[in-house]
């Protein structure tokens, strides 16, 4: 099943179009978004992500949800993008990430699942 | 307005019950709440109850009909979910109605039957209070949001690792202390400070005792107005003078703070407003401690402590039973257990105990006329504070 506006922002990240949604008044935000929580418009345009972002909080997952048996232990972060946060599973040996640390967006597979999943990458 | 008192309140113990239906969990709060009211079932106009996953965790929807059959009673029933703080807001709409003068008796509470699955189902069921497309798929569980959210708070307030860790345990350890002498509480016995430091890692740096434990159990309390309890002659000595609720964004990324939580800030503002009372005022207080970082950031919203000034409150001594402000005398989520969907309605039944002075920790707080509960969804995307007080 797909999950439209969703599918689209993700699958962006495999060719580095990695994108968020700017309201008229520069309010960002991810997709499916319609109106813009912080000020009421309904004015979106396309933006660039920047390439990397930084690592603004950090958790070791040792006790996964069954969707991500086979991932544990993996870790999870929120990085600051600018005008938007991200939360990904980290492409690294676990607890190796540290806040202020700096990360690349891209797609990766669940190891329990198969599905996709939103990678950050330290670089 | 018509002013609301607290006729009785009801629980079943919290615990590890998975043979137990959730109907017959609500069955016995709701019972014990009536007796300890003194009101005949058929007095109750309404029934407000909360539930949060009894859809997952139990195959069972269109929660509140069967409840209300369970509980003996024939009025408009009406199922509130908001995660966690499910029946908070059960709590909050009854005393909307009361207020209101639409109903003079209303029973509100919640349910959650949750060991009668594996901790990985239930640990599944539990995040579906995250964002399904952001979090949920990025592999947040729910003490795995919270960790991110302490981890947030050290690098916002300059905490070192050791720091957070030991002044967390203190947090609980605390709450196993309180849960001692509490006959409902799902863990009557004391953990050390070590000992949780020295617990496995469950979502770093969050191990097994900052987390709350997988709980069966029910909630009730019986909501009356004034004029009720007065020609009905009822003891019922605790007024809800204040009623609070707040919202934040569903997602934790695309929050303001990571490591503050204004849904509450706002849920107290509202309650205090509402009570005519501000936070120097509150003699005690049960808030959601569903994770130790959890109770550092709702003594900070409810005005207690400076952001990033409450996290070594249990350890200097500061909310212990012996301290200036006792917070969770009942043990909290921590000792006492977490039924989800039932905690909000426990809270209000528990600080009702203590203000009457019938809690087994009432002797700590003697001389205590204002309590505050705090009740929490997700990672407080939703808030709920009441203001309860020892009426004239
Ligand atoms: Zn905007």
């Amino acid at each position: 099943m797909s999950d439209a506006g969703f599918d689209e922002w993700l699958h962006a990240f495999v060719a580095d179009d990695g994108y968020y949604l700017a309201c008229e008044n520069g309010h960002g935000h991810l997709p499916p978004r319609r109106v813009c929580p912080d000020c009421g418009s309904t004015e979106f345009a396309e933006e660039s992500l920047p390439e990397t972002g930084t690592v603004a909080a950090v958790t070791t997952v040792h006790v996964p949800a069954p969707s991500f048996e086979a991932d544990a232990p993996y870790d999870t972060v929120v990085a600051d993008f600018g005008a938007v946060r991200l939360t990904g599973v980290v492409d690294a040996e676990p607890g190796t990430v540290e806040i202020g640390d700096a990360v690349e967006p891209s797609v990766g597979a669940s190891e329990t699942t198969g599905d996709d999943v939103l990678v950050l990458r330290p670089v | 307005m018509n002013g609301v008192r607290v006729a009785g309140v009801g629980l079943t113990h919290f615990g590890s019950h998975p043979e137990r239906t959730g109907r017959d969990l609500f069955a016995e709060a709701a019972l014990n709440a009536r007796d300890d009211a003194g009101v005949p079932l058929d007095d109750v106009e309404q029934l407000n109850v909360g539930n949060f996953a009894g859809s997952l965790l139990e195959g069972q929807g269109h929660t509140a009909p069967l409840l209300a059959e369970a509980a003996g009673l024939d009025c408009p029933a009406t199922r509130y979910e908001e995660a966690c703080a499910s029946a908070g807001v059960a709590v909050r709409e009854a005393v909307r109605a009361v207020r209101s003068g639409e109903a003079d008796v209303v029973l509100a509470g919640g349910m959650e039957r949750m060991t009668n699955n594996d901790t990985p189902e239930t640990t599944e069921a539990l995040a579906i209070a995250a964002d399904e497309l952001f979090e949920i798929r990025a592999g947040v569980t729910f003490p795995g949001a919270y960790a991110l959210m302490a981890t947030a708070y050290a690098e916002a307030f300059d905490v070192d690792e050791e720091t957070l860790k030991t002044d967390l345990a203190n947090v609980a350890s605390k709450n196993h202390d309180n849960a001692l002498p509490n006959e409902y509480a799902q863990y009557q016995r004391e953990i050390s400070v070590e000992q949780a430091l020295d617990a496995p890692p469950v979502a770093e740096p969050l191990g097994l005792f900052d987390c709350c434990p997988v709980t069966d159990g029910a909630s009730a309390v019986v909501l009356v107005s004034e004029e009720y309890a007065a020609d009905h002659d009822l003891s019922a000595d605790v007024a809800v003078v204040g009623t609070g609720q707040g919202t934040d964004r569903m997602a934790l990324q695309d929050r303001e703070y990571l490591a503050r939580t204004p849904a509450a800030d706002d849920a107290a503002a509202m309650a205090y407003d509402d009570a005519g009372i501000d936070a120097a005022d509150v003699d005690v207080a049960e808030v959601h401690d569903c994770f130790t970082i959890a109770e550092v950031l709702a003594i900070e919203s409810l005005g207690f402590y400076e952001p990033g000034e409450g996290l070594g409150a249990a350890r200097r001594g500061e909310t212990r039973a012996d301290g200036e402000l006792p917070v969770n005398l009942s043990g909290g989520l921590k000792a006492k257990g977490h039924p989800v969907g039932a905690t909000g309605g426990s809270q209000i039944a528990e600080m009702t105990r203590l203000l009457r002075g019938d809690h087994p920790n009432s002797d700590e707080v003697p001389d205590a006329e204002v309590g505050v509960t705090h009740n929490a969804g997700g990672t407080v995307a939703s808030a709920v504070v009441h203001v309860l007080e020892v009426a004239e």
